[in-house]
């Protein structure tokens, strides 16, 4: 095997990786800050979408598409969290589960309601399409290389927005100890929603730039959910950074697997049943790795607490 | 005085169908990622019923969700409390292998209107199952015979590892007499090819087949569109198929795939069902829509000789396959899988639309390798 093609499946790998940090990100805050299991988290992720192939479609601009994205899905999560969510942080996590679930649903059939159950159409546009040679002769596609520079620069954000700015400050105390920081005046509830908008924000703008280069289709979000909730497993339940790193880890682990478990079957059966073998266990090779890290530190790479 | 004798020659038809009612349960997938194609087969095989003109056949229509767990408690039901007569409706081959043998060891006909498993075309054939569809493995040992055809040498191929995916490298591999650069099984359900991709750049082939149905095949397309690799790429109908073409776009244009239908096969079937499907629908038909079209009408064509009562009968009704396909001729094997001409399709655009049009015929009146194996 080339170090070209090592080379290029590391870059995939982060690529995945960066994407599923947007999707984990918005899901550890509010899990971190709020104790709360949101799993419509991927229907944000589906109307991010949604939201821009529609107005790609109708605009013809890309930009104008994640924007829309961006403030759709920002509504949408400040919507269900006044409406639905606030009534559910007192409540026991099944309860919550439940209610989430039912967003699903609702999401789900709603959107088919209003596009049809057909895939739409969102594309890359023109200037960021085609691939570019890096050096050393890979060839690469550009936009796989911008979704990997708008996540690092959405991470390097989230940084500073968490740990240099007033708001993060009332975020990390607000995940410490919400009744005390209620008591000294700050608005928690709207802190709650800002918290819930900005992890939707994330989402939707993660479906719609993975919608360019995937089918923006019903239900695309509930596969990417299993993985953040991974990820955020992995990474320490609360923890930003623990997301990033958990996402990475994610991203590289899936692609590396099953690219190099295969070829590794390969040194001892035949090329069939070692591809057979070697692609089950890597659809595996997440969940090891998820097992493994838990084995090590039961609350997760930065987790603090169980 | 007219509408008084209507009035009673529709009560009359009503008093008999009381007594004759044949009852159709559809197990289909009508939400969730794989849903375009189960509305599709729903709505073709409501078309043919409407177009019969018989209100004597009441149709049962659940959403099975695209879950094994859930199609077999909907044919439980419909089994057990909604009686049924016949089955159809199942689109992936999984959910398939969970409900058919159960249901034709209890007595019921099972027609499908797309899974082909190879494991029920074969020795787990059954006589009261029919497919109208194909075998599974009979689009790609087409896109195996094309790619020879067209002159590749050394094809990298990939499916997801599903007994479909597994069928359709199976079928490709049975025609293509040229060497394979790569064989890879995905995810079912993928939605990132990157990987793969990046193998496929690495492999040397001349020639990329893929088997990777609904929007599996979406991303797959755009992905390889994006990523500067240049080879030609065949594949079955099942992501060229016309309900998600739009959603490809360009990236999908000239490239070769295998069919058993299309709509521009001349006949006057076929131009009354194109044409009667896009003014009741407003869409293109798809091979879906057409594979439920010639299932309901195979079902119509059987009740006018037998009863579904008489097993025996109606079991010969339905072998003769007697009634006019959206695909000209048809007719049965020994495992009652179709024996079919199987064309190459080109995808192209027409106005805004994209779609497919007929380039020549891949294999003719093809039967699938099974067939030598049942015993029925």
């Amino acid at each position: 095997m080339s170090t070209l093609l090592i080379i290029e499946q590391v870059l995939n790998g982060l690529q995945f990786g960066v994407m599923l940090f947007l999707m984990a990100a918005g899901l550890t805050l509010i899990f971190g800050v709020m104790g709360l299991i949101n799993l419509a988290h991927g229907s944000l992720y589906m109307i991010g979408a949604f939201a821009a192939a529609a107005v790609a479609g109708a605009t013809g601009s890309f930009v104008l598409a994640l924007a829309a994205a961006l403030a759709v899905a920002a509504i949408a999560g400040a919507l269900i969290e006044i409406t639905v969510i606030r009534r559910l942080y007192g409540k026991a996590h099944l309860d919550q589960v439940l209610a989430t679930f039912a967003l699903i649903l609702i999401f789900s059939e709603g959107t088919r309601w209003l596009f049809g159950s057909f895939p739409l159409f969102l594309d890359i546009p023109d200037y960021l399409s085609g691939p570019v040679t890096l050096p050393g002769g890979i060839q690469y596609p550009l936009y796989r290389l911008t979704l990997i520079a708008v996540g690092l620069l959405v991470g390097l954000g989230l940084w500073v927005l968490i740990e240099r700015t007033r708001i993060g400050i009332q975020i990390r105390a607000g995940e410490n100890d919400r009744e005390m920081i209620a008591a000294l005046g700050v608005d928690i509830r709207l802190l709650y929603t800002l918290v819930f908008a900005i992890g939707a924000a994330l989402a939707g703008l993660a479906g719609a730039l993975v919608g360019a280069i995937q089918s923006v289709q019903v239900g695309m979000g509930e596969p990417v959910l299993i993985l953040a909730f991974v990820v955020i497993v992995i990474g320490g339940i609360g923890s930003i950074k623990g997301a990033f790193i958990g996402a990475l880890l994610v991203g590289l682990t899936d692609t590396l697997g099953g690219i190099f478990l295969p070829q590794f079957f390969k040194l001892f059966m035949e090329p069939g049943a070692a591809t057979q073998t070697g692609s089950a266990l890597a659809s595996m090779a997440i969940y090891i790795l998820m097992s493994l890290v838990l084995i090590w530190r039961p609350t997760g790479l930065f987790g603090a607490r169980a | 005085m007219k509408k008084l004798l209507m009035a009673t020659a529709a009560l009359a038809i009503g008093a008999t169908s009381a007594f004759a009612e044949t009852k159709i349960g559809m197990i289909t997938t009508l939400s969730g990622g794989g849903a375009g194609l189960g509305i599709d087969v729903r709505d073709g095989f409501m078309l043919a019923l409407a177009q019969s003109g018989r209100d004597d056949i009441e149709v049962v229509i659940e959403d099975d969700q695209r879950k094994p767990d859930i199609a077999v408690q909907l044919a439980d039901k419909m089994v057990q409390s909604e009686r049924v007569d016949i089955l159809t409706g199942i689109i992936w081959s999984n959910l398939a292998m969970a409900v058919i043998p159960s249901v034709t060891a209890q007595g019921k006909f099972y027609l499908s209107p797309n899974a082909g498993p190879s494991a029920l075309a074969g020795q787990g054939c059954h006589q009261n199952y029919f497919n109208v569809a194909w075998q599974n493995d009979n689009l790609h040992e087409a896109a195996g015979a094309y790619a020879t055809s067209a002159g590749y040498s050394n094809s990298f191929i990939l499916a997801p590892n599903y007994p479909a995916g597994q069928d359709a490298l199976t079928g490709y591999k049975r025609t293509f007499e040229g060497e394979l650069a790569g064989e890879v099984y995905t995810q079912l359900g993928q939605t990132d090819y990157a990987a793969e991709i990046a193998q496929i750049r690495a492999s040397g082939a001349d020639s990329v087949f893929f088997f990777l149905p609904g929007g599996m095949g979406i991303s797959f397309l755009k992905q390889y569109a994006d990523s500067g690799v240049d080879l030609p790429v065949v594949g079955p109908a099942f992501s060229f198929d016309q309900g998600i073409l739009q959603a490809v776009g360009d990236a999908a244009l000239g490239v070769v795939n295998t069919s058993q239908w299309n709509k521009d096969i001349d006949n006057p079937t076929n131009a009354a069902f194109v044409e009667s499907f896009q003014a009741e629908f407003g869409r293109l038909p798809s091979l879906y829509a057409s594979q439920g079209f010639d299932t309901a009408n195979l079902i119509l064509s059987a009740l006018e000789t037998a009863e579904v009562s008489d097993a025996d009968a109606f079991r010969e009704a339905l072998r003769a396959a007697d009634f006019d396909s959206t695909r000209g001729a048809f007719k049965f094997g020994p495992n009652h899988h179709p024996i079919q001409t199987i064309y190459a399709r080109e995808v192209i655009k027409e106005g805004d639309i994209f779609t497919n049009k007929i380039i020549g015929t891949a294999l003719e009146n093809h039967a699938d390798a099974y067939a030598a194996d049942c015993k029925m």
